[in-house]
């Protein structure tokens, strides 16, 4: 219930709605709860709303800490 | 008009193979030297789905950490009470509508499911995916009462808010909620509190955490010293919480860490707070198997009550006229029966025969184990 996947935002309505792409797959979301958001921007939506924005600064810190763990090899 | 290129994933990474082993190894490098196995619990269903999907369950195990399913499935601690007074209504009332998620069509009780229910004459079930379309449904069918049933923890409620409040807004007359909403904090708290199951660990849901921020979660490394991680639901996300988990095992250094950064905010989604802090006032509600828990539940403010479906109807939303079943479920919810060890699991209950809502939802723990293990292992 709880499942969620990240989107991008296609186009917005007057309205507080509009689209997301999920891989090719185009959905109506409700922007109501995400203020702010952008065309373009990557949203988490749940249950026909948008909850959360995904920030790639972060994301890309987080890219970042993998290539460092792999680089350690392993353990024994 | 040309079509237009899909937009490709950017979090790929996360689901690589070598990502996956270099935390693995990280995981095992801490776990070195440690004279027992580290106890985790996942409390997400969706969580506990990504640790059997990619087969994570066994190789951390080997690593050194027993992961534990928790309460995360809204479908499965929904008590049979609830079911049974929508079947009630919708059996014994003509041209009524309910409207709810797939999974709670299929729940069995003693009173059989949504599925297998005949309602009265003009009276229907409809399956939705959001709260919206219940609205919908509403404007379309004004000739019908339409009941949304919806079951779901923070990362749900907001969006059941927002739909209420619109619906007082349109002054919408043949609309109300029958809300199963339930709070993951308190839910934490009474399973710390009962000290039936040994945990050493937490890690906490990723969605659910995008609503109510970090700060949630505090008392669980303030006063039961005990370490947790947001994490969020591709393998490497899941990893990495366990990995930050197991660090503040070991320098015994319980905090609230946010493995899950590029989602969520320290302070939540404070449109989302507001709402519900609006439209929704907390009650101590039943769990199937973790009980009566304090402030566990969300219900509609008095200011609303016309839109509340136990109001409206008069429904008798009380424990005591269900039957006692052998499904052992609530033990499943509270992380002391694995799956399998349930005698039941496999031959007799299965997807195409549930006995219980574990085997129902898509989060729960013994639907996700007869999907995901291996065939040998179902009785
Ligand atoms: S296997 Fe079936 S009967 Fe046993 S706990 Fe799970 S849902 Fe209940």
């Amino acid at each position: 219930m709880c499942l969620a996947v990240p989107g991008k935002v296609v186009s917005l309505e007057s309205n507080g709605t509009g689209k997301v792409d999920y891989l090719g797959t185009t959905v109506l979301a409700n922007f109501s709860l995400l203020p702010g958001v952008k065309v373009g921007d990557w949203v988490i939506v749940h249950a026909g709303f948008a909850i959360s924005r995904l920030d790639q600064k972060e994301a890309r810190r987080t890219l970042k800490l993998f290539k460092e763990l792999e680089k350690l090899g392993p353990a024994d | 008009m040309t079509p237009r290129k899909p937009s490709k994933e950017p979090f790929s990474d996360w689901r690589s193979g070598s990502t996956v082993k270099g935390i693995l190894e990280a995981i095992r490098r801490e776990t070195r030297g440690l004279d027992r196995p580290l106890r985790i619990m996942e409390v997400c269903g969706t969580h506990t789905m990504t640790l059997y999907r990619s087969g994570l369950k066994p190789l951390l195990r080997e690593a050194g950490v027993v992961m534990i399913s928790g309460p995360g499935c809204p479908v499965c601690i929904t008590p049979d009470y609830y079911h049974e007074a929508i079947i009630d209504l919708v059996t014994s009332n003509n041209n009524i509508l309910i409207a709810t998620f797939g999974d709670l069509t299929r729940v069995p009780t003693a009173r059989g499911s949504l599925q297998t229910t005949v309602p009265s004459a003009g009276s229907e079930i409809r399956i939705v995916y959001s709260p919206e379309e219940a609205l919908e449904l509403a404007q379309k069918n004004p000739g019908k009462e339409v009941i949304f049933f919806g079951a779901g923890f923070e990362t749900t409620i907001p969006a059941i808010a927002f739909t209420v409040k619109r619906a007082a807004s349109e002054n919408l007359k043949n609309f109300s909620l029958l809300a199963a909403l339930w709070l993951i904090p308190p839910a934490l708290k009474a399973i710390l509190q009962s000290g039936q199951v040994a945990i050493d660990g937490f890690i906490y849901p990723g969605h659910v955490s995008v609503i109510i921020g970090q700060q949630a979660y505090r008392f669980v490394a303030e006063e039961f010293r005990t370490p947790g991680a947001i994490a969020g639901f591709e393998p490497a996300d899941v990893l990495l919480g366990i990995l930050s988990v197991v660090r503040q095992i070991k320098q015994g250094r319980p905090e609230v860490a946010n493995e899950y950064r590029r989602v969520v905010q320290v302070e939540g989604n404070p449109v989302a707070l507001a709402l519900m802090a609006e439209m929704l006032e907390p009650y101590h509600a039943d769990w199937r198997g973790l009980g009566h828990i304090k402030n566990s539940g969300l219900r509609l403010k008095p200011c609303w009550q016309a839109l509340d479906a136990v109001r409206k109807f008069d429904l008798a939303l009380q424990p005591g006229k269900s039957l006692q079943s052998s499904c052992r479920c609530g033990e499943v919810l509270k992380g002391l029966l694995e799956p399998v060890d349930c005698p039941l699991f496999g031959r007799v209950c299965n997807p195409d025969h549930p006995l219980g809502p574990c085997m129902v939802s898509y989060e729960g723990a013994c639907l996700i184990e007869y999907k995901y293990s291996s065939g040998a292992k179902k009785k």
